[in-house]
């Protein structure tokens, strides 16, 4: 029993917090523009093939390098020409243009790289178990991937709140038009925002890639949870979006791990239903089945019931 | 009978008489079968228009009550096969859109509260959330491999049995036919027209007595109404449903086809749903690159013509009224020769890099992969029209100013 808490907690804070990376610039973006990044999980998904891409050259690290910049570039340029030309239409016509491009990049991914699943690998120096505990191994990647978005967090955290950049971003944020009287070139700070929260987000896509397996699809699964991570932690904030991560990657790692479900319950209870029932399917419902559901469900009843979020400050 | 109502009781009829006129001058197996896809998504497009167009509600999860209504009909067909219910299969749409009402009512009483972004998450969450479940509670949704049923088990109406697909086309365009008049009267009465108020502005709306959230919520039923018709018509034309028809792609491809046709024009998504599903039709065959197209198509639509396909034809009213109409059919063919010869040679290229053969088949040519000037000529191709489109466009500019800025003529 205790081997398997103590995995299904590291696992969901490996999940956790890679969920965070995206998460982090999605809502960084979100209070800077107000307009949630549809296609945010689709340059995470850019950021896996490029690297992907770059390491059949030059190896794993040329690419954990140069891929997110590739994709905060990108991320620079689909902010400068597309969506500051749909900014002028309000915001859902903003919604909408990222969900035609989260449609488009995956066809694009599809197009340059075929509809299969891509074999990219961890590197070999991070092939390794880093301990054994109860005789299961834990991987130095995922301590790696672990590293990685805890350093991503608290420089994130430094660069906004302690440094000068931080400050004039915030500025932005809430006084744009004042921020601009004082000499800083607001669409400028966005566009580089955006890039960044990009960049963000293909890094993420690097360091999963090898993990999660990187194929046309990825996006798609990733993308609707990190949308209710930014939610549920309130849109806007930095520390909601870690809580929310950290809950919805444990949330899913202990659904998967506990072996109870429904007919546990129901044995529990000493109730005992006739099979072959309509419902049938309800009362051998097991957690681990309920697991992909869980983050939904967590989204709608937060918007009914706490539509600001965790910790955010705004509907 | 006044003179525009003569004139809108004309385009009904002709509207009709082009719906039951079409499976005569089409008559093979696959027209039938690529109209039969149109009427069901002439009725959804327009109810996804509902909400999107004329209340402001971005919704991604419009597909679960098309969904929805869709099992709900397989089930019937079910009942009737095991023979524990028996009435003409005319009326499975009616029992679609009840349950598509009745999801919408569920839905609607939490998701109205708010238009804008959380509208928009909470129909994401709910759409993932029965997706999800529909996978789950495999006893009715048959799980990932869908439900089935037979359409044949019903009574005879009139003494038809629906066995072919023309008939279940007339079946088709009859439900459609009433569903896009009774959506156009919809927009006509007091609700319809508050939808569009809040829309615009919800708070002026409250200032005058109306509760937003009750404007939204009748339209968010109404729309999940009428999605749910157009599943149930689904269940008959297929008889057949899977957990695809009510997950986030079938939101998505609705989504597109309103847009591309155009929102806030009540044509718009007759036009757009008309239009892809032909596109689906004609390209889907030829190339596997037609969702990339439809990307991209969709993507532009967004970022140039945010009225879509009716928005486009409605730029030109004021030209018209003016009559300097013709002062543009030049600047136009000057600009829409080279963007044509662009995207023809931009997507030989994109087909020649994808061609299965070692030669490629693409307007009449025959293109080998291994040769260069199969791959220089289209690029020349592609860079010639880019440039000659890009020299166009000011004077494009120009004429269209200048078409809108005349003095309308007096009239006297």
């Amino acid at each position: 029993m205790p081997e398997i808490l103590v995995f299904a907690t590291l696992n969901g804070l490996v999940t956790g917090l890679l969920l965070f990376m995206l998460a982090s610039g999605l809502t960084v973006i979100f209070s800077m523009m107000g307009v949630l990044n549809f296609a945010h999980a689709s340059f995470y998904m850019l950021g896996a093939y490029f690297a992907y891409s770059i390491s059949l050259w030059f190896g794993y690290w040329t690419g954990l390098i140069v891929a997110p910049l590739l994709v905060g570039a990108l991320g620079a340029l689909v902010e400068r020409y597309g969506l500051r030309r749909v900014h002028q239409q309000g915001h859902v016509a903003e919604l909408v243009f990222t969900f035609g491009l989260a449609f488009l990049i995956e066809e694009a991914v599809q197009f340059f790289w075929g509809p299969e699943t891509r074999n990219y690998q961890a590197p070999e120096l991070l092939d390794f178990p880093l301990f054994t505990l109860f005789g299961q191994e834990f991987s130095a990647y995922r301590g790696f991937m672990l590293a990685i978005s805890m350093s991503i967090f608290l420089g994130l955290y430094h660069t906004l709140t302690r440094s000068r950049v931080g400050l004039v971003i915030q500025a932005a944020i809430t006084h744009p038009q004042m921020t601009a009287q004082l000499g800083h070139n607001v669409p400028l700070i966005f566009t580089m925002v955006f890039g960044v929260g990009t960049a963000l987000a293909g890094l993420a896509g690097v360091i999963a890639g090898p993990v999660l397996t990187t194929f046309p699809g990825m996006a798609l699964g990733l993308g609707s949870i990190v949308f209710v991570i930014v939610v549920i932690g309130g849109l806007g904030s930095l520390q909601g979006a870690l809580l929310a991560s950290l809950l919805i990657g444990l949330l899913q790692s202990y659904a998967i791990a506990a072996d109870v479900g429904v007919p546990d319950l129901l044995a529990m209870l000493g109730v005992e239903f006739p099979g072959d029932h309509p419902l049938d399917d309800l009362w051998t419902l097991h957690l681990a089945q309920v697991a992909p559901v869980l983050p939904f469900l967590l989204l709608v009843l937060v918007l009914v019931f706490r539509p600001k979020g965790l910790l955010g400050k705004r509907e | 009978m006044s003179k525009t109502l003569k004139a809108k009781a004309g385009l009904w009829g002709g509207y009709l008489a082009v719906l039951l006129l079409l499976p005569q001058c089409f008559d093979s197996l696959l027209a039938i079968s690529i109209l039969n896809q149109m009427t069901i998504a002439i009725i959804f497009a327009l109810s996804y228009n509902m909400l999107l167009g004329q209340g402001g509600m971005l919704s991604f999860g419009h597909a679960v009550y098309f969904g929805l209504g869709g099992f709900l009909a397989v089930h019937a067909l079910l009942l009737m096969e095991r023979g524990s219910a028996s009435f003409p299969i005319v009326f499975i749409p009616l029992l679609g859109g009840l349950t598509g009402l009745l999801a919408g009512v569920f839905v609607g009483s939490f998701s109205t509260r708010k238009a804008g972004t959380t509208f928009a998450m909470i129909s994401l969450g709910i759409g993932e959330l029965v997706a999800a479940s529909s996978l789950i509670l495999a006893r009715f949704f048959g799980g990932e491999a869908g439900i089935s049923g037979d359409r044949t088990f019903g009574p005879p109406l009139f003494g038809i049995e629906f066995l072919r697909d023309v008939e279940i086309y007339y079946l088709g365009a009859g439900w459609t036919f009433l569903a896009t008049l009774c959506m156009y009267l919809f927009t006509r009465t007091p609700a319809g027209r508050m939808a569009n108020a809040v829309r615009d502005n919800p708070e002026r709306a409250e200032f005058i007595g109306y509760s937003a959230r009750w404007v939204r919520f009748i339209s968010f039923c109404a729309a999940g109404a009428f999605a749910g018709i157009a599943g149930g018509l689904f269940a008959l034309n297929y008889e057949f449903l899977t957990d695809e028809n009510l997950n986030l792609a079938t939101s998505g491809r609705v989504l597109l086809m309103a847009y591309i046709g155009g929102l806030g024009f009540f044509i718009g998504p007759i036009i757009g749903a008309v239009l892809l599903t032909l596109m689906n039709f004609l390209l889907s065959n030829y190339t596997e690159l037609w969702l990339l197209y439809l990307g991209i198509v969709f993507v532009l639509t967004v970022l140039f013509l945010p009225r879509g396909c009716a928005g486009f034809v409605m730029m030109h009213e004021s030209a018209w009224r003016r009559g300097t109409l013709h002062l543009l059919a030049l600047p136009y063919l000057l600009t829409g020769l080279p963007a044509l010869l662009f995207v023809l040679a931009a997507v030989c290229l994109a087909e020649l890099s994808h061609a299965t053969g070692p030669t490629l088949h693409y307007l009449g040519l025959s293109l080998a992969r291994d040769s260069a000037l199969a791959w220089a000529g289209p690029a020349l191709l592609a860079a010639v029209g880019w440039i000659l489109t890009a020299r166009s466009l000011p004077r494009l500019r120009e004429a269209w100013e200048r078409a809108n800025a005349a003095e309308p003529e007096r009239r006297t």
